[in-house]
């Protein structure tokens, strides 16, 4: 068994999305619909909408993007990922995209997001919103709402827990990669 | 998650978690087709040779679409014209294909077992797109998924297939695969069309579709194949369109929530009547989208299968 921290509890987790929330309408991007990727992405997007929803009164719409169809290692993993079901309810053209993510490392699932959002249409502008981003870099990608900027070792594994898939939150750091999913 | 097979040879070889995952596949992929910019890059570089040594229209082009969808190179290779009319044996042709490093080989022939004998012969994935009167997987499985989708499951239907059972691939794929995914199957048509033996399979036969027609939840309605001279198994198409053909008067016996699937291509008023094929409960051109999807899923996931 891996050792493992505590890197955030659940109240930890909400004020940091509602600290998000927050920003984006500062920066005036509340008319600005959401995409989470999958898996975890999709329930954080739903969560920060529900924050955002908060303070305008307006849910956003939010999508849902599986990037699996877009990746680059195809030729490197053993096996073909799952495909999900990839579903954008409204028009990405000229829409104001905020993609939202768990955990920012090295940028390579934003990269295919980007891809798949562009393949939609021709956003107006595109964000990313993570809940922690942990640093290594391979692609020069940037988020601008980050829930927490930590510094990790290459070989640990930032896990963020989400009820719905999970059964619970939290966010926790361990020491090596068991299976990766 | 992987097939547990390196070739779609026949329906036999899957597993039911291998139709599932397929299945699964196919549904999340429908969305590429409805999008203004019907391609993902997933199989960028990939090389897919479609050898259809037999004719097609619906199949060949659901293949070619599904293999530009996934952003692959879809390569058409046919009998007439190639170097198989001058001479070539088929296992030459299919040496040399190997040689230009395709990813998977689609295969359709009029005789049966050629796609298995191919399988032998080259190192590449090979998919069975029908092989004479054995086998045409990839139509059971497009079936599937076009029953499941209205009926919500498989397990306990009835379904009947009724027609040319002899001459039909499509029918002996969907009777194995309708079977292991805990389907009622039956099958009805004139004596001439029943296969002898076939009821070794488990299937029920009738020789009069009135009898079959009432309990069916699917009927699969199957075509005169007139390209194997088909009719002369009956005296008149006129007599087998009045004994075997669906037409208004017998669907006055059917389930209200009766489905109608037909592989295609129909011969409109011999075994189905026009008002049926375009009637309320046909699926038959749901069955030709959904192709698309599952042809999708297929080379998708048979490009990652390992050697």
């Amino acid at each position: 068994m891996a050792e493992q921290k505590l890197l955030m509890t659940e109240a930890q987790m909400d004020k940091a999305i509602h600290a998000m929330a927050e920003k984006v309408i500062e920066d005036g991007l509340s008319e600005a619909v959401l995409v989470g990727i999958k898996t975890r992405g999709v329930p954080l997007a739903h969560w920060l909408a529900r924050r955002l929803a908060q303070i305008t009164r307006k849910t956003p719409k939010v999508g849902e993007l599986d990037i699996n169809l877009y990746r680059d290692d195809l030729s490197e993993v053993a096996e073909q990922p799952i495909i999900h079901k990839t579903d954008i309810p409204f028009s990405v053209d000229n829409s104001g995209i905020i993609l939202v993510d768990d955990v920012l490392y090295t940028g390579r699932t934003i990269r295919a997001a980007l891809d798949a959002l562009i393949d939609f249409g021709r956003p107006k502008f595109v964000r990313l919103a993570v809940l922690v981003d942990r640093g290594w870099r391979e692609l020069p990608i940037q988020a601008e709402y980050v829930g927490l900027t930590i510094k990790t070792k290459i070989d640990e594994v930032v896990k963020v827990m989400l009820e719905e898939c999970d059964g619970k939150n939290e966010v926790l750091l361990k020491e090596h990669f068991s299976k990766r999913t | 998650m992987s097939l547990s097979v390196r070739h779609i040879l026949s329906v036999n070889d899957l597993t039911k978690k291998d139709c599932a995952l397929i299945l699964k596949t196919a549904q999340n992929m429908e969305e590429i087709s409805e999008r203004s910019v019907k391609k993902v890059p997933i199989l960028r570089g990939k090389t897919i040779l479609l050898c259809f040594f037999e004719p097609s229209t619906r199949t060949r082009t659901s293949f070619e679409i599904a293999a530009k969808r996934l952003s692959a190179d879809a390569v058409n290779i046919s009998s007439v014209g190639s170097s198989l009319s001058k001479g070539e044996t088929l296992l030459d042709t299919a040496k040399n294909l190997e040689a230009m490093n395709p990813d998977i080989l689609v295969v359709r022939h009029a005789q049966s077992g050629i796609p298995h004998l191919l399988a032998q012969a080259v190192d590449c994935p090979v998919i069975n797109a029908g092989d004479g009167m054995h086998e045409h997987p990839t139509q059971a499985l497009l079936d599937l998924m076009t029953i499941l989708k209205v009926k919500k499951r498989i397990a306990g239907l009835h379904i009947a297939i009724i027609g040319d059972i002899l001459h039909s691939r499509v029918a002996l794929s969907n009777i194995i695969l309708l079977k292991k995914m805990g389907a009622k199957v039956s099958l009805a048509g004139p004596a001439s069309m029943i296969p002898l033996g076939i009821e070794q399979f488990g299937v029920p036969i009738f020789y009069d579709i009135r009898k079959v027609i009432p309990s069916a939840d699917v009927i699969m309605m199957l075509r005169i194949q007139r390209e194997r001279e088909a009719d002369s198994f009956f005296p008149s198409l006129r007599e087998y369109s009045r004994f075997f053909g669906l037409n208004k008067e017998t669907m006055k016996h059917a389930k209200k929530d009766v489905v109608i699937l037909h592989p295609g291509p129909v011969n409109r008023g011999v075994e189905i009547a026009p008002e049926i094929a375009d009637g309320e409960h046909s699926l038959i051109l749901d069955q030709v989208t959904n192709g698309v999807a599952v042809r999708m899923a297929l080379l998708y996931l048979l490009c990652g299968a390992k050697k």
